[in-house]
């Protein structure tokens, strides 16, 4: 099948990752990764950024895939399950907040700018080398360097459930996408299939 | 030529509870016959799926199997 322009997202994916290791201000532009696919499952009422746009996705189908970096073997039935996909979903959101609490409190003078990208909601790693101040409040940094955990923390999941299941594997559990599907389940409700 | 045997077709079928819509299949489908309906679930058209397998080894949930099926 012919490759379509959506097809190489993945590159800007990667630029992505790797542009934070030099100036985390960039954690931004991750953004879009929430609020693209948000507002096509509300808009459109589809899973359009997961089916087409999704340059994650397309990494770990390239790694796992194409550079044969997974077992390639089935997901346990409990990570596929509605209790754990949902439940995972709620732990992002609430360990989310808690990354916009903190950067409030930056914001706030309350706290004090923390150089630092979390891993796996509990390793904190030095990031210092990444941060060259801003123009703006130190808020704005503090707000990338939780964005940017979040973002890494993420892939770095993804990554290990590449290995261990299908390329893909993080397609399963990921919150935007059972979020998003959440989002077009309730939209719509009471439409038989066609 | 008869054959006495009924003729037995493959075709792909999802288990539609666990399927995370991720569209997966829907890519590597080389009939186009899977879209994702609603951002809900993967569906099959059975008229044009020809029972490759392609997607039963590429969805993530592993929620695809094919099936033999009276022709």
């Amino acid at each position: 099948m012919k490759k379509q322009w959506y097809d190489y997202l993945w590159v800007v994916s990667l630029t992505y990752l790797v542009l934070g290791f030099f100036n985390i201000l960039f954690a931004w532009l991750g953004l879009l990764c929430f609020f693209i696919p948000l507002l096509i499952s509300l808009i459109h009422g589809t899973k359009g950024y997961c089916n087409r746009y999704c340059g994650r996705g397309q990494l770990f189908g390239l790694l796992g895939g194409r550079f044969g970096l997974s077992r390639k073997k089935d997901i346990p039935g409990w990570m596929k399950s509605k209790g754990f996909r949902y439940g995972f979903l709620v732990f992002f959101f609430i360990m989310f907040f808690q990354m916009l609490w903190n950067t409030y409190l930056v914001f706030a003078g309350a706290g004090t700018l923390k150089q630092v990208v979390t891993l796996l909601w509990t390793f904190k790693v030095p990031w210092h080398w990444a941060c060259h101040g801003t123009l703006l409040h130190p808020g704005v940094a503090q707000f990338a360097f939780g964005f940017y955990s979040v973002m890494l923390t993420s892939t770095v999941l993804g990554l290990i459930t590449m290995v261990l299941f299908k390329p893909r594997s993080w397609c399963v559990y990921c919150p935007m996408g059972t979020m998003t599907q959440l989002i077009c389940k309730v939209r719509n409700r009471g439409e038989k299939e066609g | 030529m008869e054959t006495s045997k009924v003729r037995k077709k493959k075709k792909a079928f999802v288990e539609e509870g666990n399927c995370v819509a991720c569209g997966c299949c829907v890519k590597v489908c080389p009939r186009g016959a899977i879209t994702v309906w609603k951002g809900i679930r993967a569906k099959v058209d059975q008229e044009s799926c020809v029972g490759c397998g392609k997607c039963v080894r590429e969805c993530p949930a592993s929620v695809i199997s094919v099936q033999e099926v009276e022709a």
